[in-house]
């Protein structure tokens, strides 16, 4: 270990955490300047309004509400001639708790079960509160806004059965944090800017040295880390985004900070090793096509001799195409829709050469998704899905090849 | 043009459904596979070898144990696919002689290297003043028939005065086993050592040693015959990891025996076409056929299977003096430097599948080409590395016609 990174330490913790200070009262100044600037009517929609634009919310009901939604499917899938033949998953059951505490006062909350009762976890418990439309300051258990997906989570809203696999590969969907932060829209015209901006505990160790065998953002969540932070270095997340009513909405994400448990009992027994994750999406109507994509790329520091086997850089994306094919009464569901979904999605796990070789460090997985998905109304989804993916392994072999179908149910209740 | 959409999707998708196989990716041909059990295992069998495949795939972390030190995450990382490795994932390994002596240096972390370490840990260099060379990882495919092969059968085709003056003198690698060695009815001892046959120095003398070695030294994964974690000499104290050993069940280990054992051997391509014949004759003409030996049988197993076979391994699983050109110091048991145990040929044509599209040859993976790699057979092998270089060029292609159909 480097002797100057241990007489810096408490240096950079006190640079880390000014930083976040000095960031959120900038954000504020901002939004007070721009306040003036800006007209502020809160009639629009965007992806920063996921959580709240759920139906079970609405608007002139009494101040509690009870609500959630359920998502299950059946797969059948083979990669290479090797099947487990056909099974049943109920994926989801999350109830939503909300709670109008005063007309500037929310909270919410959001428990899941998965799969029965295998994993219970407590997603969302937060309270916003309103100090000008542009300016709210959050507090809890959050959904960092990283990419498409991370904030905007539920079955119902998409229409394919899978999360795509940049949220999940890449960006660790669904990802829970404890923290607190600052989130506000301003308006111009048609046009509506958003931000986001929360220090959270942050994802752990096991980002590296987990049981993937590579750099995996997801397995550095730790139900630890909603107690306490692992080597108290808050990561910070923060998201812009853009959106106008006719074309869609665009927005820049970032999420970071250090990963790993250096210090132990007041000693530093590893040097800080710090990850960023940063992401870029779109949704766009264009016609009647609706598109969504996303990409997303993260940089994390791994030791040196671990270099190589463990990716330093990872990136996944995805694009999303829905076009509605038939929207009128079915069997007797007035309003009722008819989508034909195509997804495409590649994501890296290791962007990088082999030293030995010269050649490409494989890890990646291209995929193709289909799918067909009726909704008799705007909350219920039934889904057919078909998946392909190439999956390449480390050393670039041959791909294997895994194919299958899915039909499921989702709803919000 | 929405119908026409909506059809096409609609049309897609159902004849998927009704077409299933065409949508679900098949089993490859078993002539292009190596993953797949021995023939006629019985279900009991098939449970074990599925426990050990999935063993063999298990990736280790952490907490599971990894290191502290190591050289890879799980079996499957090095053996892709169950075939020959690359050279990302060569194993070094170091010793040196003293006094005419080999020392594996057991003292200073030796004889194999581990390069990397969990967060924490301190990662291993190889120590100044020693020989070392670097392994690279073997097909694991057919080592159940390669196993019950008798004692006997190495000895008779061992002629280490090279009492037939064919300058091919193989001999076998008399090693002290393991404490936990059980030895089988028709294992052979010399003065208390027994006859190894695996690794590229044959240095193990079962499949049982020669998986604990490698959960031990190449995961840091410790085991009821290995209890103590591999640990960097440098740092002072017994530096193992936090998880408690053995850090597998002993099911584990002998479940991901079962599995090397009963792996089938690769299999053949090709075998009607007559430049692959013509090639078998001129890979015997050649001399090659003398230490890679076409044709093997095995003694009693109590797996069917494998109870009395005759299979075609191109190897005479005995050591070989192969030069200069080969020889960096390094070596196992009571090989000398310079000689190495031949490589079974069998599964050749199948290698870029599991080393990355392309093909790396001999101990440390440095040859990309037949030719490269017979270029190299010096010492014993010299006579057929001339033989070979007179060809012609067609029947040199022959002959690499034939290697690929193996
Ligand atoms: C770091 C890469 C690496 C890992 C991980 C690895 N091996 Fe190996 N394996 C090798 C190399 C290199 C050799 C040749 C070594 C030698 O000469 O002793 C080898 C040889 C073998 C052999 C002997 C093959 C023969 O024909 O003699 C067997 C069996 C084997 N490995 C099984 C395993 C099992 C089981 C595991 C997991 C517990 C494993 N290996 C993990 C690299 C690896
Ligand atoms: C004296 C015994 C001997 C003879 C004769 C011999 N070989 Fe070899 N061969 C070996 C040994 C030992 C190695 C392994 C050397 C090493 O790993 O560095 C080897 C390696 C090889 C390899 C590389 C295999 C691998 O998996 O890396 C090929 C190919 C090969 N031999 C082909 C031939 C051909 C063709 C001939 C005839 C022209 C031949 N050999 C003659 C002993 C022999």
């Amino acid at each position: 270990m480097d002797t100057n990174d241990f007489n810096n330490t408490n240096g950079v913790f006190a640079h880390s955490f000014s930083f976040v200070i000095r960031t959120i009262f900038g954000l504020v100044l901002l939004n007070l300047l721009a306040s003036k600037c800006f007209s502020q009517t809160d009639s629009t929609k965007t992806s920063q309004d996921a959580i709240y634009n759920r139906p079970f919310i609405t608007i002139g009901k009494s101040s509690t509400a009870v609500g959630g939604y359920l998502e299950g499917n059946t797969n059948y899938f083979s990669e290479d001639g090797v099947s487990e033949g056909f099974s049943m998953e109920m994926r989801r059951f999350n109830i939503f708790l909300y709670s109008n505490i005063h007309s500037r006062i929310k909270f919410l909350s959001e428990l899941e079960f998965e799969h029965g009762t295998e994993e219970i976890a407590l997603e969302t418990a937060l309270l916003d509160f309103e100090l000008n439309p542009a300016l709210n300051f959050r507090a809890g258990i959050l959904l960092p806004p990283i990419g498409l997906v991370n904030a905007n989570h539920d079955s119902p809203k998409w229409e394919f059965i899978e999360r795509p696999l940049s949220s999940t590969g890449i960006i660790p969907t669904t990802l829970s944090e404890v923290g607190f932060g600052l989130h506000g829209k301003l308006y111009q015209d048609k046009t509506i800017f958003a931000y986001d901006a929360y220090i959270v505990n942050g994802l752990q160790g096991n980002v590296i040295l987990n049981d993937e065998g590579k750099t995996y953002l997801a397995s550095g969540k730790n139900p630890e880390m909603f107690g306490e932070d692992n080597n108290g270095t808050p990561m910070f997340n923060a998201k812009i985004s853009l959106a106008n009513k006719k074309i869609g909405e665009m927005g820049l994400s970032y999420y970071g900070g250090i990963y790993n448990s250096f210090n132990l009992e007041g000693n530093i027994v590893e040097e800080k090793r710090s990850l960023h994750l940063i992401a870029f999406d779109l949704s766009a109507h264009i016609k009647k096509i609706k598109i969504q994509g996303e990409y997303a790329h993260t940089a994390v520091q791994v030791p040196n001799d671990l270099k190589g086997l463990y990716g330093s850089e990872q990136y996944g994306a995805f694009l999303e195409f829905s076009y509605p094919v038939l929207k009128r009464k079915i069997m007797g569901f007035e309003n009722s829709v008819i989508n034909t979904n195509l997804r495409a999605e590649r994501i890296d796990y290791n962007v990088g050469i082999m030293q030995q070789t010269n050649a490409n460090i494989g890890d990646e997985v291209s995929a193709i998704a289909l799918g067909i998905g009726f909704r008799p109304s705007a909350s219920t989804i039934i889904r057919l899905n078909y998946r392909y993916h190439l999956i390449y392994n480390f050393l670039g072999n041959p791909p294997a090849h895994l194919g299958g179908f899915q039909f499921g149910v989702a709803s919000y209740f | 043009m929405k119908c026409a959409l909506f059809i096409l999707v609609l049309i897609a998708l159902i004849t998927g459904l009704f077409s299933c196989r065409k949508m679900l990716p098949q089993l490859p041909e078993p002539e292009e596979t190596l993953a797949e059990p021995l023939e006629g295992l019985t279900q009991e069998q098939l449970l074990l070898f599925s426990l050990g495949d999935a063993n063999f795939a298990h990736v280790f972390s952490k907490e599971q144990g990894l290191g502290p030190i190591f050289v890879q995450t799980s079996c499957e990382g090095c053996h892709a696919g169950d075939g020959k490795g690359n050279p990302f994932n060569n194993i070094t390994r170091f010793g040196k002689y003293e006094n005419g002596n080999w020392n594996p240096l057991y003292n200073q972390g030796g004889p194999q290297l581990q390069q990397r370490a969990i967060t924490g840990y301190l990662a291993e260099t190889i120590p100044s003043g020693v020989s070392s060379d670097e392994l690279l990882p073997m097909n694991v495919t057919g080592l159940g028939l390669l196993e019950a092969v008798p004692d006997s059968t190495l000895l008779a085709l061992s002629d280490s005065a090279d009492g037939n003056g064919d300058g091919i003198s193989g001999k076998v690698n008399w090693l002290s086993p393991p404490s936990y060695f059980i030895p089988k009815s028709d294992h052979i001892t010399l003065n208390g050592k027994y006859i190894g046959r695996f690794g590229r120095k044959a240095s193990s003398v079962d499949l049982v040693q020669r998986v604990t070695d490698a959960f031990h030294g190449d995961i840091g994964i410790t085991s009821d015959h290995e209890m103590t974690d591999p640990f960097n000499y440098t740092v002072s104290g017994l530096n193992g990891d936090n998880v408690a050993d053995p850090e597998i069940p002993f099911s584990m280990l002998s479940q991901t025996v079962f599995y090397m054992r009963t792996l089938k051997a690769p299999p053949r391509r090709n075998i009607i076409d007559p430049d692959v014949q013509a090639g078998e004759n001129i890979f015997i003409q050649t001399g090659c056929a003398k230490c890679h030996v076409p044709t093997l049988t095995t003694g009693n197993s109590e797996i069917e299977s494998l109870d009395n076979k005759t299979f075609h391994p191109y190897t005479d699983l005995l050591l070989h003096d192969m030069g200069a050109g080969l020889d960096k110091g390094y070596t196992e048991g009571s090989a000398r430097s310079s000689e190495w145990r031949t490589p079974p040929l069998w599964g050749f044509g199948l290698q870029e599948d599991s080393q990355g599209g392309m093909v790396f040859l001999l101990h440390d993976g440095r040859a990309k080409t037949v030719e490269q790699a017979i270029s190299y057979h010096g010492g014993e092998a010299s006579t057929a590395n001339t033989a070979f270089q007179a060809l012609s060029e067609s029947d040199k292609q022959k002959l690499i016609a034939f290697l690929k159909s193996l």
